[in-house]
This record gives structure tokens, C-alpha cells and sequence, in this order.
């Protein structure tokens, strides 16, 4: 197994952080490093739409000068990307859409700000799912993003630009955003760790909304270890969202450790059934086991709602979709038609050249299922599952602390295969919605491999609970080798 | 129209509230004559990704008016999503209050005496106000349009009232009510001519002695009083003369044309919006504690009718004076630091004179504040201290009043630089008592013939020679004895 740091562009931000702090290289000579990476390897992954090259050096040469005043911390120097619907001030910021051509927000989003303030370098910003709408990356209106695993197959999404970069070496780590998965499946498509924090636990301020009450930002890291460094920098409450907790945020990485005695690993019936590829079931059971190794006590858990969490997802998600979408009109910014002859047709034109397929499907569902008359059969009835699938998981969290699943019931597939499928496509999110319906914590860490292509392993937690389920990621980690494994590609790129 | 139909109406009323910041923002909210788009973030222009974060004070205020209107107030209540799509509408939706309101079932009372009447307040509820458009014609004859965002985002309330107004006279009553009282608790400017008040008026009318309430048409935008009266008495009356003429009111949304002076529909209901209302997520629900709604009680100003009353109770003004001086706080406060420099000697009733008589003569002759006029409620109370004790009469303090209005200074040091201190003495009265008999011997003998009326032009005579100072009294007095003292120079008169 290859596992030595052959470059430092290989490296987790931990071991970058040594190398920084020990001068044996700059902040700028690990940046440029990046920024040739990419430019050997993105023809092929496309992992990025906008490379910041010039923001990059310039952010590296001032954490330079920032270590050399004496000043250090986790980030400080770290060269990492941005999922291209979080808003960058100046930066073109696209959501993977056309309707957005041309936009460069007039601020910053809470969370670059706070990675800025930390001494982050920002290399870029990466493909994703039209407005975060798809679970394969092929929604965008940009480009086509590869799994470095297999170039044929997708790396998931929404984020699969954030996946597929960290999977790739093309950033230390990135940040994608989790609406029914979007960091979680991406993240085990490719052999990463994708955590989606509480809601409410890192500001979505700044973050091109979705569906708003389902939201939220997480990150994508080679190692556990490097999430807890990640979300202890971007998790707390941020006055400009009224909806960021005011919870306190622990230092989570000083919480890892590598002993679970005492742990008790929920394993939900409803999350072992028929429809997930055997080789991903094979390599999640062997998870578990290994868990049950370390220490943990498995205990079965039922969690009967989890049927419901799907078709409720897509009556809560589109309603909101077609509310937080109303406001790409044309008017203010971004794409125009040329073809209306007044406000209306302007209107009209504007949004269907400007949207994709999958992005007005989710409009008009989410229309229908808002409209008069039928608000309290679709709307109000899954806003009452909702409560039941959190009703469920408070139950199961008083005989668990931590509950074990696969993150997605199949490996990366081929690209084009599931798009004139809709159903199958939404199939990908089947285990990681309802921890996204319950606003609780998940987390998916590698557990191995499947015909080649890798195998996340989902870890949910209680509300503002993160620590839990990184301590349990993090000791199964250092207990397995798969986090180490790289994509032949990330070799063949040299370093 | 005629007696056999009654006109049934219910208002709803939104006030721009009163608030340093926009409702979601920081943005300021004096925008008034500001060019187009300076007053504006990406939170009010509706940015992708920005989140609201409601302004405090707006709910303060809003609590406010929803207890000065004797409403319930909720201890939970919730913002709603209401969708159009408009381009003076950023986001594409308008966040507002929906099912589940600030304030609700409350009253505002109007009239007076026999003529009084509760009007009933369903609701009041908070949002957030659009931009605007403004419409241009280039050189070439296009028409376009341009979007101003300065007021998107301004806190803004609306006040809806029961159907239970039944005349255009009572309600603009029921405006001019509500604007006092929001200017009273310092909610809104209440500004017609400033869009800080906007009007919509839901009209309908039925047969009298009819229970169920016939179709209702919306009429939109009426932005002054005189609109709220001439818009609402003109559709009470096309409603009336269609059902007279046997014809029906469809339930629509109407216009006031002030040129035309009509009332134009503008969409029917079948082309109603539906508004998709649903709970903004991106507020937490809006709570309002036991113990902030008392605290926000404790803070709240004495209503108008209160104070209306307290003032003949107390100060034993005249129920008139008393309705003049509480129209506005700024007056009731200004009358009351009068009294407060008076002190308990001087009689309030001759302060609310002064105040509703000779000051309200000048500063509505020069349409000026009264928080704005030289006389200071301490100077007003010196001048009325002044003619109570008798150091000046009221026609020289008028002209003491008007030169202080326009020039400042102490009334004190003005009546006496002018010479307008008012002559008790007979000393100094008596030789221009005896010059003015002496030049008027027609007068004086016609009063000696039993004319006792010509007193009068006597003494007018004697006020003239002292341009209005001399004591009336004393000068009566002098000249009936002067008269009766020098019985030889005439006919004795018995």
C-alpha cells in the first residue's frame, strides 16, 4: 500500500500544517504546487469551474507573512476550494447554472470569510449539481465532473466538484453543501470524508439556498481528522443567519480519540434492504464489525418512517426551490434572454434558457405542491413526516449514541447512466435524507471498495452531536487503511 | 345612493413603522429624495444567499400598536412567504405575516358622545415593503421601465379592520383615528403624501335590513383622505345604482382615477393571484413573552383619548380645547410643559387658550411645527403668567406673542421695551382720562343726557391715547368718576 507522502499536495492539512510550521515550505510553494496539479489533472476530473489563481498567490504570500509574525493555526496557509454556490466577493459564482452567468456576488459568504480570517488559500471554486440539484454532477451547466476513481463514472453530487478535487489532490480540502446528501454520497463515491453538520451549526449565510430549512455546509477532507479541523473554523452562530445556533462549538479535533468502549452504534433494519449493491452492503457490514472491534456495543435500532423520508424530501425540497428560485427573474443580475418582448415573456424566456431540465422539474413540483388547495395535502402532510422521522431518530438516539448505515446504496456509476431516469437518480439519496428531514449531524468515511470504485459508510449523530460521530469516524479510520489508498490517476499526475 | 342600500366596509391600512433600519437589514430608511438604489444591500436588493435578520425595534413598534389598538398579542407568531413576481420585488416574494399574526382581534374607537363607535381590528401583521418602478419613454418612443430598491425592505405594518364601517365620512375617520395613534406611541410619521400610510379600502353593499354581506370590491391605493372619501363614496354609490338598475357587483379589484374621479376596475377575482403562502425558513417563530409584552405596555405613551379625557379632569379645560390640544402629541406634551412652567396660580383653562387661540393662529397661518416655533412652552408660560396677573392685557399680549413667534426673546422684556405693560395706575391714567373728556364734550355730554352706552367709545378713546395698555377696568372706573365729578360743565343728568 502507498501511503507515505510522496508530495505535499497528497497531504491531509494536518501534515501540511507540519510542513508549514516547520518552513520547510511556504505557503505559496504548497499553493503553486496546487495550482499545477490542477492544471495537469482538471482537463480530465473537472472538478473546478473557476480557478483563483491570482487571489490563491495572494492569499498564500499574506499567510506567509502571517506565519512569519509568529501567528499559526490549523488553516493558516492551507489551500483549499469552494463549492461554486458559496459567495465569493468578486469571484464569479455560478450554483452549476446558466441563469447565473456573469454573477459575482457583492460579499462574502459567512464561511469564507471565516476560512479567510483562519489564513485559508482559496484555489478555486467547483462544479456542482445545478443549484445543488442532482446526486452525479451532471445537472451543472458548466461541465461534465469525472471520478478520479474512474473517469467513466460520476463523483456524485451535488458536490462532486468538492469531491472529486479533495479525491484528486487538487485541494487540501473544500467545502460542497448537504441538502438530502450532497456532501455525504459525493464524498463516498469518491473516498473521502463529507461530513453535513446540525443544522443550524455552520451559518448559511452567503450559501445560494436550496432548500432552505435542509441546507447547510460541510467539508470534504482526506482524513476525519481534517473535518474536525475544517468545522471547528466554519461551525457557530453568525449573526447574519437567524437560524445559526447559538450553540457552543467544541475544538472537535481535540475530541477524536481511538477508543470506543462504551459507544453504542445503532444498525437500523430499514437502512439494510433490498436495492443497495451487495458489495457496498459487504463493505459497511465489515464497518460495523470493525466498530463492534473497537470497543462499540451494536445495537439494532428501527427507524419504520425511513420510507417516507424520500417522497416527503421531494415535496418539502421543490416547494422551497420554487420560492428561493423566484428570484432569478433576469432583472437584477446574471443571464438575460434577449427574446421577451415585455416583462412576462421576459420572465419566461429568461428562466427557460436560464434552468436546467432538473432545476424546473423541482420548480414546478414545488409550485404544484404550494399552490391553494393543495398545500395541506402535500406541504403541511410532509412537514408532519418530517416530525415523525425526527420523532423516530430521538427515539433510537435513547438506545444509540451514534447510528451506522451505508452513505449510498451504490458506488460511483457510469456517467449518463441514471440522467434519463429521474426516480433512480434520486434513489442515490435513499440512506442520507432523513438524517438531512431530522437536521441532525451524519458523517461518511471510506469502508472500503467495490468493484474498485470506493464504499462510504454513513455515521449519524444526535443534534450538535458532531463530536461523536468524528470520534467514531476518526478511531475507525486509524484502524483501516482505506482513507490512504489514492486513485491511479492522482499517481500517473506525478506530484 | 339612496337610503335602500347599505354600504359595508372594512380597511386595510399599512404604516412604513418608524425604524432607523429596514426590517431585515441595516440598510437606513431615510431615503426620501435620495437617488434611486443608494439606500440598498444585498439583503434588501435580494441577493442569492443573503438571509434576513429581522429588526428588533420594528417588533417593538409593532407591539406597540397592536396593544395601543387593544389587540391580543401572540406569543408566538410566524412570517410567511408571499410569492408574485414583480421586479419591484427582489427575491419574487414578500415576507410577511400569514396565518399566524403579530396582533389580532382588537378596537379603535371613533366619535364622540352619542356618535361613538368601536371599530373591531382583525388583525395587524408585519412585513416588508417593495421597491419601486419608475416608468420612462425614451427619445425613440420606448417605453421602460427602471426599478428603485431604496424602500424594499422598509418594516411596514398592516392594520386590517373589521367590515364594520358604514360610510365614507366614518371611514376616513377611522384613518385619521389610526394615524393619530400611531404617531401618539411614535410607530409611523403616518405620512399620506410620503406613502408612510397607504390605504386599501374593501367596499360592498346590501339591501338595508340584509345580513349577508353582498360581493366585495378591493379598492387599491387610495394615498390621501380626500381619496378615502371621494373613492369610497363614489363606488358605495355605482355599487347601489348597479343593484338599483337590477344589476351585479362582481368582486374585483378596482383603482381610483382622482382625475376622472371614478373608481376603474382592474382585475377580476378569476385572475387573482395565488400568493403560495408558506413559512419562511429562514426566520426561527417570532416570540413575544408575558413579561415583554407588559414591559412593552409599561413603555407605551398615553393614547389620544386618554389624554383628551385626563385634560378636563384634571386641568378642567374645555372638552373642545381638550380634543385640540391631544390631536397631536407634540401638542398635548407642549401644553402640559406650559402648565409644568405656570405652576398651580394661573388657571389651565387661560393656557389652553393661548396655546389653541393665538399660537395655533400663527403657526397655521405659517403651516409651522409646533415643536418648531421660537415660543418655548417656558415663554408661552411667562406671557400667559403675565396677562393673569394683569401686567398685560390680552390684545397687547397678542402683539407681545407675535413678536416673540417671529423675533424670540422674553415677552417680559418685550412689553416693557415696547411700552405695553399694562397702566393700573390712575396716576399716571387720570390726566389721559380728563384729556379725552376734555376733547370729546359731545360724547360726554350725550352720556350726561342719559346715553350710558358712550362709555364705550370713551374708553376705546383712552385705549387709543395708551395704544392698548390701560387697564380696561381701571379706566372705567376713572371715567364714570371723572363724569360724575364735573357735573357743572353739563346739564345735571337728573
Amino acid at each position: 500500500m502507498r501511503h507515505e507522502i510522496q508530495a505535499p499536495e497528497g497531504a491531509t492539512v494536518g501534515d501540511m500544517r507540519q510542513l508549514l510550521d516547520a518552513r520547510e515550505l511556504s505557503s505559496v510553494e504548497l499553493t503553486e504546487a496546487y495550482l499545477e496539479r490542477i492544471t495537469a489533472l482538471d482537463e480530465r476530473v473537472r472538478s473546478f469551474v473557476t480557478v483563483t489563481r491570482d487571489i490563491a498567490l495572494e492569499h498564500a504570500a499574506d499567510a506567509d507573512r502571517r506565519m512569519a509574525s509568529g501567528e499559526t493555526g490549523p488553516l493558516l496557509g492551507v489551500p483549499m476550494a469552494l463549492k461554486d454556490l458559496l459567495s465569493t466577493a468578486g469571484i464569479a459564482t455560478t450554483c452549476g447554472s446558466r441563469i447565473l452567468q456573469g454573477y459575482h456576488p457583492p460579499y462574502d459568504a459567512t464561511v469564507y470569510a471565516r476560512l479567510r480570517d483562519a489564513g485559508a488559500v482559496l484555489l478555486g471554486k467547483l462544479n456542482m449539481d445545478e443549484f445543488a440539484m442532482g446526486s452525479s454532477t451532471e445537472n451543472s451547466a458548466l461541465a461534465i465532473t469525472a471520478n478520479p476513481w474512474d473517469l467513466a463514472t460520476v463523483p456524485g453530487g451535488s458536490s462532486g466538484g468538492s469531491a472529486a478535487a479533495v479525491a484528486a489532490g487538487e485541494a487540501a480540502f473544500t467545502l460542497g453543501s448537504d441538502t438530502g446528501g450532497s456532501v455525504r454520497q459525493p464524498a463516498s463515491l469518491c473516498g473521502v470524508v463529507g461530513l453535513k453538520p446540525t443544522y443550524g451549526r455552520v451559518s448559511r449565510f452567503g450559501l445560494i439556498a436550496f432548500a432552505s430549512s435542509l441546507d447547510q455546509i460541510g467539508p470534504l477532507t482526506r482524513t476525519v481528522e481534517d473535518s474536525a479541523l475544517v468545522l471547528s473554523v466554519i461551525a457557530g452562530q453568525d449573526p447574519l443567519d437567524s437560524t445559526s445556533a447559538t450553540v457552543e462549538v467544541p475544538d472537535y479535533h481535540a475530541l477524536l480519540g481511538e477508543d470506543l468502549r462504551g459507544l453504542r452504534v445503532g444498525v437500523p433494519a430499514e437502512y439494510f434492504v433490498e436495492g443497495t449493491e451487495p458489495g457496498v452492503e459487504a463493505a459497511v457490514r465489515e464497518g460495523i464489525a470493525q466498530l463492534e472491534r473497537l470497543g462499540a456495543e451494536l445495537v439494532d435500532v428501527s427507524l419504520p418512517s425511513t420510507g417516507y423520508a424520500l417522497s416527503t424530501y421531494y415535496i418539502i425540497a421543490p416547494a422551497e426551490v420554487s420560492s428561493n428560485l423566484s428570484r432569478y427573474d433576469g432583472v437584477k443580475y446574471g443571464y438575460r434572454s434577449a427574446d421577451g418582448a415585455d416583462l412576462i415573456e421576459t420572465y419566461l424566456s429568461t428562466r427557460d434558457q436560464g434552468f436546467g431540465a432538473e432545476v424546473k422539474r423541482r420548480i414546478m413540483v414545488g409550485t404544484y405542491a404550494l399552490s391553494s388547495g393543495y398545500y395541506d395535502a402535500y406541504y403541511l402532510k410532509a412537514q408532519k413526516v418530517r416530525t415523525l422521522i425526527k420523532a423516530e431518530f430521538d427515539a433510537a438516539f435513547e438506545r444509540c449514541d451514534v447510528i451506522a448505515s451505508p452513505t449510498s446504496p451504490s458506488v460511483a456509476f457510469k456517467i449518463g447512466s441514471r440522467t434519463a431516469d429521474p426516480l433512480a437518480m434520486y434513489l442515490s439519496d435513499v440512506f442520507t435524507i432523513p438524517a438531512s428531514m431530522a437536521g441532525i449531524p451524519a458523517i461518511s468515511v471510506p469502508c472500503g471498495f467495490s468493484d474498485g470504485l470506493p464504499v462510504g459508510m454513513q455515521l449519524i449523530g444526535r443534534a450538535f452531536d458532531e463530536a461523536t460521530i468524528l470520534r467514531a469516524a476518526h478511531a475507525y479510520e486509524r484502524s483501516t487503511e482505506w482513507h490512504m489508498r489514492r486513485p491511479e490517476l492522482v499517481w500517473s499526475a506525478g506530484g | 345612493m339612496d337610503a335602500q342600500y347599505e354600504p359595508v366596509i372594512g380597511l386595510e391600512v399599512h404604516a412604513q413603522l418608524l425604524t432607523r433600519s429596514k426590517m431585515f437589514c441595516r440598510c437606513g430608511t431615510t431615503y426620501a429624495g435620495a437617488a434611486a438604489n443608494t439606500h440598498i444591500c444585498s439583503v434588501c436588493a435580494g441577493f442569492p444567499g443573503v438571509l434576513p435578520v429581522i429588526n428588533e425595534h420594528a417588533v417593538e413598534l409593532a407591539i406597540r400598536v397592536g396593544l395601543a389598538l387593544n389587540c391580543d398579542i401572540a406569543e408566538t407568531s410566524r412570517f410567511d412567504r408571499k410569492h408574485y413576481p414583480y421586479p419591484d420585488l427582489p427575491k419574487g416574494y414578500q415576507v410577511s405575516q400569514y396565518d399566524l399574526p403579530l396582533a389580532s382581534r382588537g378596537y379603535v374607537t371613533v366619535g364622540n358622545g352619542d356618535d361613538c363607535q368601536q371599530i373591531g381590528i382583525v388583525r395587524v401583521h408585519m412585513e416588508e415593503d417593495t421597491g419601486r418602478l419608475l416608468h420612462r419613454t425614451a427619445a425613440d418612443g420606448t417605453v421602460y421601465s427602471l426599478v428603485d430598491l431604496n424602500r424594499s425592505g422598509v418594516p411596514l405594518l398592516e392594520i386590517v379592520s373589521e367590515p364594520e364601517i358604514h360610510s365614507a365620512a366614518r371611514a376616513r375617520e377611522y384613518v385619521m383615528k389610526l394615524r393619530q395613534i400611531l404617531r401618539y406611541i411614535g410607530a409611523s410619521s403616518g405620512n399620506m403624501e410620503e406613502g408612510a400610510l397607504r390605504c386599501d379600502a374593501n367596499v360592498s353593499v346590501r339591501p338595508v335590513g340584509e345580513q349577508t354581506l353582498g360581493a366585495k370590491v378591493e379598492i387599491k391605493n387610495l394615498n390621501s383622505f380626500r381619496m378615502i372619501d371621494r373613492a369610497i363614496q363614489h363606488e358605495i354609490g355605482r355599487q347601489s345604482q348597479a343593484l338599483a338598475n337590477g344589476g351585479r357587483i362582481e368582486q374585483e379589484t378596482r383603482g381610483w382615477d382622482e382625475a376622472a374621479g371614478i373608481t376603474l376596475a382592474q382585475r377580476t377575482k378569476e385572475y387573482a393571484s395565488d400568493y403560495r403562502y408558506f413559512p419562511e425558513p429562514d426566520l426561527p417563530p417570532l416570540t413575544v413573552s408575558e413579561d415583554r409584552r407588559k414591559a412593552v405596555l409599561g413603555r407605551l405613551a398615553e393614547l389620544p383619548d386618554a389624554r383628551r379625557a385626563r385634560f378636563i379632569s384634571q386641568y378642567g379645560v374645555t372638552a373642545d380645547d381638550a380634543s385640540v390640544l391631544t390631536t397631536a402629541r407634540e401638542t398635548a406634551d407642549y401644553f402640559e410643559a406650559v402648565l409644568t412652567h405656570l405652576g398651580e396660580r394661573v388657571p389651565a383653562r387661560l393656557a389652553a387658550s393661548w396655546v389653541t387661540g393665538e399660537l395655533f393662529r400663527l403657526l397655521n397661518r405659517d403651516s409651522l411645527p409646533i415643536t418648531e416655533t421660537r415660543v418655548t412652552p417656558e415663554l408661552l408660560a411667562e406671557l400667559v403668567g403675565m396677562v393673569h396677573t394683569g401686567e398685560v392685557n390680552r390684545g397687547s399680549g397678542r402683539m407681545v406673542l407675535e413678536e416673540f413667534y417671529e423675533t424670540g426673546g422674553s415677552p417680559r422684556a418685550i412689553a416693557t421695551e415696547r411700552g405695553l405693560m399694562q397702566i393700573s395706575d390712575t396716576d399716571t391714567l387720570t390726566p389721559v382720562v380728563r384729556t379725552v373728556l376734555d376733547n370729546h364734550e359731545r360724547a360726554v355730554a350725550e352720556f350726561r343726557g342719559g346715553k350710558q352706552q358712550v362709555i364705550g367709545f370713551l374708553l376705546g378713546q383712552v385705549m387709543k391715547q395708551t395704544r392698548g395698555t390701560a387697564d380696561s377696568g381701571t379706566v372705567r372706573t376713572l371715567l364714570l368718576r371723572e363724569l360724575s365729578e364735573e357735573p357743572t360743565k353739563g346739564p345735571v343728568p337728573h
